[in-house]
């Protein structure tokens, strides 16, 4: 529970996987409007990778890793995307899908009947999953990194403790 | 003009842009800067909102897309995108919302020098603003479960702000357990009638309902969620410790989230069930709900030695004013004849009470925080003789108090006066208890401004200053609020209250409004 | 009655997380208890889209198909299960900083307002 890594097959086997789900995550969020997934499911399993690098490699050298911001802009640059998107289909309605059925990025018209689908299609729905995907990475990793602190807070002011729980 | 078509997207897109900004925003300047400038900028788009709408009736906005229902090949229009649907009594609450809104948050902004994460604080404040708006111009009934558990998270957060103290992370507990399930039951309400009707449009729904088993347990469900959000007996155990514990601007706030909830109840009550359901059952539950709120907060409040429990116990007292005024309307909705003896005057007392509620008694849980601020403490027992220190506080604690008494130059008293003449009507025990509740409440504040403002200095007490500029505008603009509703009742009952009273219940202009017209 | 399966499920799970909140000493388990309440809510609005023998609601990818199950309630469960994470995020939080102050997990110990 304190800071102290695994053992080394634990972090052998977590050095080879863990980009591994990074790039599945980034799979699972681009390829949100043409299978199940999108923006959270994929921004989900990209966090996952955060917890996978805490639990194996021990919070102290995790620590050391983390750069002081970089989650805050995770979720500042996703949450203001999204915002952004909104805005510039504002000709007609917020929100609007100017990009939809245009033919330019993110545009093909997606032919009927059973097909693999097309990834070029269905605008700003696209962007949206994409911001929204890098948002969750930030805010979903923030919060598995600052229960770690505070964990560990609460274990070092552990004095006393009345076992009552039933 | 023509951007202020988007004014129902801008009125929630402004606010929520200046939540996501402030997470980047560490130093203070710049973030007490931007947080002023998005409060105003709410502020004046609510207004012209307000404007807008009496200008041209209800407005409908429609989410992402040119029409808000979709034809197929057979001809049958089906309604499928989310709309914002605004009408007189939405953009009545909008206004009051941001207006307190604005006044909360300049008061806050000393506080946040005291804590190192203002920016949290910042951010978390304008999501519940968005929120709030959100709850009450929103025309679809998911949109407005999501709008709800924004809000309540949003609050969550905010109650346990000052983590240093126990009693903080406590009261936030018990609210967010609560207030969880609660959410729950309002979306399997949500679900209910989703199930038996295909649409989530509150518009289409209100089209096509009867009211059989299965629309009376969701009716429940609706009504039971809806009064513990917004504090009614029996529901209201959470309101005492969630509203003393927060931090001082907070709980000003709260009191306008709380009434977005009583919108919430009203818009399904009048607008979605409406006169489908036959017999007066619901309105009599939602009058006994204010008679025992008004009662039971009010004897609960005498009793009290801290100044911001004491204040929320008449917060729960006031919401019964309100539940009160609106069930009688309620009561009387089926019958015009009713409607012209009773009903409409209920209502209008009812609607009236809610902006003078959301103004007086933010203004006075501001000064228990002034007070908080300057001496550090809220325990009655404590405080003493602080009028001489701190004159602006104690001026505008003797208003607020004033107009919740109902004394009569003040707001408080055009609103309770018209409860009292409609319920009299009805069966004059309703009156008795509200004269009860209003007396009552006087002799609580009587005490509160003697104990705390009157008499002697305390010794520890000679050193108390005023409290800094920012807070002093943030109380005044609360109270000159109050002072113009109270040197204007008429023209504030026929310009403000009288179009959101007729549009509430006027169901059938509510659902022409949307399915009468594509676009807006 | 087997039809009706689903929604004795539903039943049953939200009366078996009511029954955690309202009679479970541990603030931990009341934690759970809130969760398996919100899951049994997911479930009720996935089960309301449900149609016999529909296939999955992809045009794209749905084969042949005669009828298929309604998408939008599986869009109301995504966001549903995505407030009920932020409030167990929250929740949990909250159940930290409480077994810092109050050193115990027993909600009848945490009782400092009262009245």
């Amino acid at each position: 529970m304190d800071m102290k890594p695994m053992s080394i097959v634990v972090r052998t086997i977590c050095n080879i996987f863990a980009w591994f789900v990074v790039v599945f995550g980034a799979y699972v969020i681009i390829h949100g409007h043409l299978s199940p997934g999108g923006g959270f499911q994929g921004g989900a399993i990209v966090a996952t990778f955060v917890a996978l690098l805490l639990v194996a490699h021990g919070g102290k050298r995790f620590m050391e890793w983390l750069r002081s911001d970089i989650l805050t802009v995770f979720e500042c640059v996703g949450l203001i995307a999204f915002i952004c998107i909104g805005f510039l289909g504002l000709r007609t309605t917020y929100l609007y899908n100017f990009l939809a059925l245009k033919g330019g990025l993110f545009g093909s018209p997606v032919p009927l009947g059973p097909n693999a689908g097309v990834l070029n299609s269905a605008g700003t729905i696209a962007f949206a999953n994409m911001a929204v995907g890098i948002e969750v990475v930030g805010g979903l990793s923030t919060i598995i990194v600052f229960m770690f602190l505070g964990m560990r807070h609460v274990i070092e002011s552990n004095k006393g403790v009345k076992k009552n729980d039933r | 003009m023509s951007w202020q078509v988007h004014l129902p997207a801008l009125i929630l897109t402004i606010p929520l842009l200046g939540a996501f900004v402030s997470i980047a925003l560490t130093k203070p300047r710049l973030r007490n800067f931007w947080f002023t400038f998005i409060l105003a900028a709410t502020a004046v788009l609510a207004f012209l909102l307000w404007r807008r709408v009496g200008a041209y009736g209800t407005l409908i906005y429609v989410m992402g897309g040119q029409s808000w229902n979709f034809t197929l090949p057979s001809g049958m229009a089906f309604p499928i995108r989310i709309i914002m649907e605004v009408d007189a009594f939405g953009a009545f609450m909008v206004l009051t919302g941001a207006i307190s809104a604005l006044a909360s948050g300049l008061f806050s902004i000393r506080f946040l020098d005291r804590v190192h994460d203002g920016n949290k604080f910042v951010s978390l404040f304008l999501l519940l603003l968005t929120a709030m708006l959100g709850l009450e111009v929103t025309g679809d009934l998911f949109n407005f479960f999501v709008f709800l558990e924004i809000a309540s998270v949003a609050s969550y957060g905010l109650i346990a702000f000052w983590r240093d103290t126990p009693e903080a992370i406590e009261a936030s507990f018990k609210y967010t357990v609560l207030s969880t399930f609660v959410a729950l039951l309002f979306l399997v309400g949500v679900g209910i009638l989703y199930g038996v009707y295909g649409t989530l449009n509150m518009a289409a729904i209100a089209k096509n309902i009867q009211v059989g088993f299965l629309e009376k347990v969701a009716l429940v469900l609706f009504i039971a969620s809806m009064a513990m959000k917004c504090g009614a007996v029996p529901l209201h155990m959470w309101e005492p410790d969630a509203y003393g514990q927060a931090p001082a601007g907070i709980p000003c706030f709260l009191v306008v989230v709380g009434q977005a909830s009583l919108y919430g109840m009203f818009r399904i009550a009048f607008s979605i069930y409406g006169q489908a359901f036959h017999g007066s059952v619901l309105a009599w539950i939602i009058v006994v709900f204010g008679l025992l709120s008004m009662f039971i907060g009010v004897v609960m409040a005498v009793i009290q030695k801290e100044a911001k429990r004491l204040m929320a116990y008449h917060c729960i007292s006031q919401t019964g004013y309100m539940l009160m005024g609106i069930g009688l309307g309620l009561l009387a909705l089926s019958s015009p004849q009713a409607m012209s003896e009773f009903g409409f005057t209920a209502m209008k007392g009812g609607i009236f009470h809610i902006i003078n509620n959301a103004m007086y008694k933010g203004l006075l849980f501001l000064t228990a925080g002034s007070l908080f601020y300057a001496t550090g403490t809220t325990d009655l027992n404590k405080l003493g003789g602080l009028s001489r220190n701190m004159p602006y506080t104690t001026a505008m604690f003797a208003v607020a108090a004033a107009a919740i008494a109902g004394l009569p130059p003040f707001n408080g008293f055009v609103s309770k006066l018209l409860i009292y003449e409609s319920s009299f009507v009805v069966h004059p025990f309703l009156a008795v208890v509200a004269m009860v509740t209003s007396i009552l409440t006087l002799a609580s504040f009587v005490k509160v401004f003697q104990s705390g403002f009157l008499g002697p200095s305390k010794e520890n007490m000679t050193t108390i200053r005023e409290v800094p500029l920012t807070m002093i505008i943030g109380m005044s603009v609360l109270c000159l609020m109050i002072l113009a509703l109270s040197l204007m009742p008429n023209w504030a009952l026929s310009n403000l209250v009288e179009p959101a009273a007729r549009d509430l219940v006027n169901q059938a202009s509510y659902i022409q409004a949307v399915m009468g017209s594509g676009l807006q | 009655m087997i039809d009706n399966l689903p929604m004795i499920v539903v039943g049953a799970l939200f009366v078996m997380g009511l029954y955690g909140i309202m009679f479970k000493r541990n603030i931990i388990k009341i934690a759970i208890a809130v969760s398996v309440v919100e899951s049994s809510t997911n479930l009720f609005l996935i089960v309301l889209g449900y149609r016999t023998g529909g296939s999955i609601p992809v045009y794209t990818l749905a084969g042949e198909f005669k009828k298929m199950v309604l998408p939008t309630p599986q869009a109301l469960t995504l966001t549903a299960i995505v407030i009920g994470l932020a409030t167990t995020a929250l929740l949990l939080s909250l159940i930290m900083l409480l077994y810092k102050h109050y050193k115990t997990l027993d909600v009848y110990e945490i009782r400092r307002l009262r009245g």
